[in-house]
């Protein structure tokens, strides 16, 4: 399948791309975070992310389909 | 309202948002580039954001003060881009018929962005090095 990754943030410069279209074999965003975590070096645990699919907020068991938008957000700093 | 701003945030025409007939007390907060952090003496503080989730879940919390508080209007903008200290990098701003809803809004409204909305901040420097805050 493929998904396309928005990356910001330290995580934007750990992979050296705002984005990119991967194809994996990963059916949920955890087995998909552990993949790209080794191959960019992502050092956080995903115990201090939270994912988003598709411009919406979600857990780490949700099912991916083809072509979705994952976002793994780092902690945030506003303000 | 909830916005996600590129340019200079003007204070004057936010303020003018928060009118009503029945706000009898109006609270605003602005959050600034501070020029030291942790010891640190920081020139500037470059923001990103997830924009499309950030303006979701900022409106999302206006909703909430709205829910939560007898408020007339509640506003909050945030920055991104390149500031330099001094500058304006969040606004919120509530009208109520009262001050204490108003005062704990505008409180809740600026709490629950720094926690939950997608936005970051890097920490330029003095001494050259930069880096993101993931607190």
């Amino acid at each position: 399948m493929k998904y396309r990754l928005l990356y910001f943030a330290s995580l934007c410069d750990a992979a050296g791309r705002a984005e990119e279209q991967v194809a994996s074999d990963a059916r949920d965003v955890g087995a998909l975070y552990a993949e790209l975590a080794a191959r960019h070096g992502f050092t956080f645990t995903p115990d201090r992310l939270r994912v988003a699919v598709n411009g919406a907020f979600t857990d780490w068991n949700y099912r991916l389909a083809d072509n979705d938008e994952v976002v793994f957000l780092p902690p945030v700093s506003g303000g | 309202m909830f916005a996600i701003n590129e340019a200079p945030i003007d204070v004057v025409r936010l303020h003018r948002g928060l009118e009503a007939d029945g706000a009898g007390a109006v609270v605003s907060f602005e959050g600034r580039v501070r020029n030291y952090n942790d010891g640190r003496a920081v020139n500037g503080l470059s923001y990103q954001a997830y924009t499309e989730l950030a303006e979701a879940e900022g409106r999302r919390i206006v909703e909430e003060a709205h829910a939560k508080f007898a408020v007339e209007r509640v506003i909050c903008v945030h920055r991104v881009g390149d500031l330099a200290p001094g500058d304006i990098a969040v606004w919120a701003g509530v009208s109520a018929g009262h001050r204490a809803a108003a005062f704990d809004a505008c409180r809740y409204v600026i709490d629950e962005v720094k926690a939950r909305v997608p936005i970051w901040k890097r920490e330029h420097y003095v001494e050259g090095a930069s880096e993101w805050l993931h607190p």
